[in-house]
């Protein structure tokens, strides 16, 4: 009977762990220390921009104006100053984080609904349909991102909701080429072949089997793109057509800024230093995904 | 149980490309009995994978008649077709890329029923695939594993249980032991033929392996260029193979036994695609018997009962035979 | 006797450190080869075989792998504690490889004939006219026409592909060749040609050769001497007569049972039960001893081999008890 066990033992059967797809990314991700730091950050912002609404009011804190003091130095106070209204720069820039980064995720949530259906249609048919899907985004692309932004801007009115499907709709072309390219290889798999045999129709292996085997370059277009998306919204909001006055949006912010910038630059820099730490957070961490799930890049 | 379950006639399948029409299966003609195992041989190009797929219409075939059941599987729509494939399956050649590596050995297997929906309810679909694996010869632990887990053998398995989920009457495999190591192809091999003799069912079995196919099925047909050049019994092809390119295939076999030295024939030159091929033997360029009657293409005629070769010389290299 | 060895390896243990653990590719191998011969190394996947290969070549990449070894002579030298440079000298020069996939084995943006003269220019003390010259004779004499040596490898097939990847292996007449599953990728009746080719150059040039393959046919046809492999050692060795008529080891035994018999094909194969081992984690004592079906308590302990006759040994304890033996016949 010892015997008997010992031979189970020694059979050399490995233990089978579920070890998801998940996980495995998670093991390599660990090990890319910038790309750890990169997620703490966006952790951090992605907190900030949840929860500082229930510390400031925006009536009081935010837009309510203290002429008196106007233009004051960063101090213990106002850790980033006061502008020309005397509104602590600090808050805004912590309250202005909820605007950008709902910009960025709903910008690039409305490009990959429209981007990435487009790119898994035009892959996995090909043919005719694929073509005038890759054309039309060809042309698409021909027009600047913010010549675009500003058009619908300028038709639909400035509020916060255009401005995010404005962005949305100049990127989605970018996630529909990504998504085709990574289909392609998908496409010609057997396991493709064998859902069909199994009786499983389009849209079923298009959303069970394609997608999932397609997602990784996806997942990294997305982090990379609400970086994007962030920028595109602020410079839209620098150049006045983004967020409306006075929310505090970091472009809008920015360009506030701007006519006082010879003698207070602290009112650019920070929320400058606001744009730059997130845009750089989630590009890091698109970097850091894209070795993690791509596992040629392993070593 | 004498009944053809398959029946193929004229099927042909060509490709259009820039540097002309290939034909990759021209004219193939067979049947098959119930519960019995057609061997489909040949060497890479020859049309054998694609002859595999035009009878499921994984390709549409450009031509000919696919007469399964007693229903010719050509005019279907897709909703009938769909009906269809739930009596013909396919295992796979590569066992690592015909399962998807983001679902478990249990979604895998479970696909098939829930796309015909089959059986309804969670539990008595994990109770189908449990016995499915049980099978297979899975064991239950492996039920939520990925694929990129398990070996060769055991993704083989998994792919079995899968054509399995809907109890088909006939099943194509293709090459589907050959990505395997020896003792793991005995296995795989043995399980296919117990199934076959528990579940009466019936094979086509794609391979390039003749000692194989030899082993696994009733009836061979040998497969050149897109068209079938002889087609036999087993035993009468292997020890009366009258093609010269099946002489020359059967005397390639690398044989593990010593005493079994062999006059070996080889053959010149490599197969070609067959792009617009001309009217002559497909075998014309690298046969060594070729002449000038060669040129004409040759019809399948039938030498012996149940015994067809396509040869135009087929008379005299008979007697040539006889004579050395 | 030493002297009239082209290859001597003892004690030969490969691992690849891991993440996921130590892998154990090859466990105290030893392998002699005479001057001339061919050894057939068979085995399946994950037994060792290219590893083994690629140590004498030493081309096992580091990290993550680990070659330790007591004496690895080639042709005399010895291999383990050679200088890179020298190293370099040998390869492709005194010992070379043919790979298995002729399709990868090219490089893409070179005529065929410049690949096969870089490979004596490099080697041999000529001119680039005079490599070149050399290099339309090698692909004639691999049945190619030399008027072909200035097309690229993109207009080859797979088995012209094979015969230029062995012409260039055979430029500078090595006295080693180890061919890694050559004729794998190949359809049978060019696996059939490559076969002959092979066997007829190395009569030629009396070239020692390591056939490196699963198929048993393989190496019946073309080798001189069998060393079977499992879970990375040489389990059973011996002239072709030995192993395949006087079977010894109970895996070759499995080995042979799996095969699909072309005279009787009505036999029932009898497969190998269970896997082969994980090597990361390998049983102890004979690696084999969880699939075998004459194990006993002794085979887990350290397995050493054990000489029937003087060319024929076998790596299993069990023939040290008197009078065991296997159930496959000998033959004759």
């Amino acid at each position: 009977m010892a015997r008997k066990n010992k031979k189970a033992a020694a059979s050399g059967q490995k233990e089978y762990k579920k070890r998801s797809l998940a996980a495995e990314v998670w093991r390599n991700y660990k090990k890319n220390p910038s790309a750890m730091i990169a997620l703490f950050l966006v952790i951090v912002i992605v907190f900030v921009a949840i929860f500082a609404q229930f510390f400031y009011d925006f009536k009081k804190d935010i837009v309510k104006q203290h002429v008196k003091e106007k233009f004051q130095k960063p101090s213990a106070e106002h850790w980033f100053g006061t502008d020309n209204y005397g509104r602590d720069v600090f808050t805004r820039v912590i309250y202005g984080t909820k605007y950008s980064l709902s910009v960025g995720v709903v910008a690039v949530a409305i490009s990959c609904i429209v981007g990435v259906s487009l790119g898994l249609i035009a892959g996995y048919y090909g043919g005719v349909i694929e073509d005038l899907i890759l054309r039309f985004c060809e042309v698409f692309t021909g027009i600047p991102s913010i010549l675009m932004g500003v058009a619908l801007m300028t038709a639909f009115g400035q509020s916060i909701g255009v401005l995010m499907l404005a962005i949305g709709l100049v990127y989605s072309p970018m996630y529909c080429r990504t998504t085709r390219a990574a289909v392609l290889p998908v496409r010609d798999q057997e396991y493709i072949e064998a859902a069909r045999v199994a009786g499983v129709g389009d849209l079923g292996i298009m959303f069970n089997h394609v997608l999932p085997n397609a997602l990784s370059p996806i997942i990294v277009q997305v982090t990379m793109g609400i970086a994007s998306a962030i920028l595109c919204a602020s410079g839209l909001s620098f150049l006045g057509l983004g967020v409306p006055i006075p929310m505090p949006e970091w472009g809008a912010m920015l360009s506030e800024g701007r006519e006082f910038m010879r003698d207070y630059m602290y009112l650019t820099i920070f929320p400058g230093l606001a744009i730059m730490i997130t845009v750089l957070s989630f590009n890091l961490m698109g970097d850091g995904l894209r070795d993690a799930l791509d596992p040629k890049l392993k070593q | 149980m004498d009944e053809n379950l398959l029946e193929v006639k004229n099927l042909k399948k060509y490709f259009r490309t820039k540097h002309g029409t290939v034909h990759a299966v021209d004219d193939v003609s067979f049947t098959i009995k119930k519960g019995k195992t057609l061997g489909l041989v040949g060497e890479s190009g020859c049309g054998k994978t694609t002859t595999g797929r035009a009878i499921l219409r994984l390709t549409e075939p450009t031509s000919g008649q696919i007469i399964f059941n007693g229903r010719d599987i050509c005019t279907l729509s897709k909703r009938e077709l769909k009906k269809a494939r739930r009596d013909m399956q396919l295992v796979f050649q590569d066992p690592y890329s015909s399962l998807d590596p983001r679902k478990t050995v249990s979604q895998i297997i479970a696909e098939p029923i829930k796309a015909n929906k089959l059986i309804k309810g969670k539990e008595q679909i994990d109770e189908r695939v449990n016995s499915l694996m049980q099978t297979v010869g899975l064991a239950p632990r492996l039920f939520n594993t990925y694929p990129h887990e398990l070996d060769g053998g055991r993704r083989q398995r998994v792919g079995i249980a899968r054509a399995l989920a809907m109890e088909p009457h006939f099943i194509v495999c293709d090459e589907p032991v050959s990505a395997l190591d020896v003792s793991i192809q005995a296995q795989i091999l043995n399980l296919l033929k117990t199934l076959q003799a528990e579940m009466g069912l019936t094979f086509i079995f794609i391979t390039h392996d003749l000692s194989v196919v030899n082993h696994f099925s009733d009836d061979i047909a040998v497969m050149y260029l897109g068209k079938i050049v002889e087609m036999a019994p087993s035993e009468e092809l292997f020890s009366n193979p009258r093609h010269p390119y099946t002489q020359a295939l059967l005397s390639a076999i690398p044989v593990p036994d010593l005493s079994a030295k062999r006059e070996r024939i080889i053959i010149k030159g490599e197969i070609v695609s067959p792009i617009d091929p001309p009217d002559e033997c497909r075998f014309y360029k690298r046969c060594s018997y070729a002449c000038d009657a060669c040129r004409k293409t040759p019809q399948l005629e039938e030498v012996c009962p149940g015994h067809f070769v396509a040869c135009n010389r087929l008379e005299e290299l008979g007697n040539l035979n006889t004579v050395k | 006797m030493d002297n009239n060895l082209i290859l001597d390896i003892e004690n030969l243990v490969v691992r690849f450190e891991t993440d996921d653990g130590t892998v154990r590719a090859v466990n105290g191998l030893n392998l002699q080869l005479e001057k001339g011969h061919a050894v057939g190394l068979v085995g399946e996947t994950g037994a060792g075989k290219t590893t083994t290969a690629l140590s004498i070549l030493r081309l096992v990449p580091d990290p993550p792998g680990v070659v330790e070894c007591e004496k690895l002579l080639l042709d005399g030298q010895d291999i383990i504690n050679m200088p890179i440079k020298d190293l370099e000298k040998i390869r492709g020069k005194d010992v070379s490889m043919i790979f298995q996939d002729p399709m990868t084995a090219l490089n893409p943006v070179f005529t065929v004939g410049e690949q096969i003269a870089e490979s004596i220019f490099l080697h041999e003390d000529v001119s680039k006219a005079e490599a070149y010259k050399r290099a339309l004779d090698m692909l004639e004499l691999v049945g190619i026409p030399a008027e072909r040596a200035n097309e690229y490898p993109h207009q080859f097939s797979g088995g012209m592909k094979q015969r230029v990847i062995i012409a260039i292996a055979l430029a500078c007449h090595p006295k080693l060749l180890i061919a890694d599953e050559p004729t794998t990728a190949l359809d049978v009746t060019i696996q059939a040609q490559m076969l002959d080719l092979i066997r007829s150059l190395r009569e030629k040039y009396s070239t020692s050769l390591i056939m490196i393959t699963h198929d048993l046919g393989i190496v019946a046809e073309i080798c001189d001497e069998v060393a079977v492999m499992y879970a990375g050692n040489v389990i059973e060795k011996g002239t072709l007569e030995d192993v395949f008529n006087r079977t010894k080891h109970p895996y070759t035994e499995g080995l042979f049972n799996s095969i699909p018999n072309l005279n009787d094909r009505k036999v029932m194969l009898t497969p190998i039960k269970g896997f082969t081992p994980d090597p990361t984690n390998l049983p102890p004592g004979c690696a084999f001893e969880p699939r075998c079906p004459y194990a006993c308590e002794n085979c887990l302990k350290e397995q050493k081999d054990i000489y029937i006759s003087d060319t024929h040994f076998v790596r299993c304890s069990r023939y040290e008890e008197d009078g065991f033996s296997i159930d496959r016949k000998e033959i004759q």
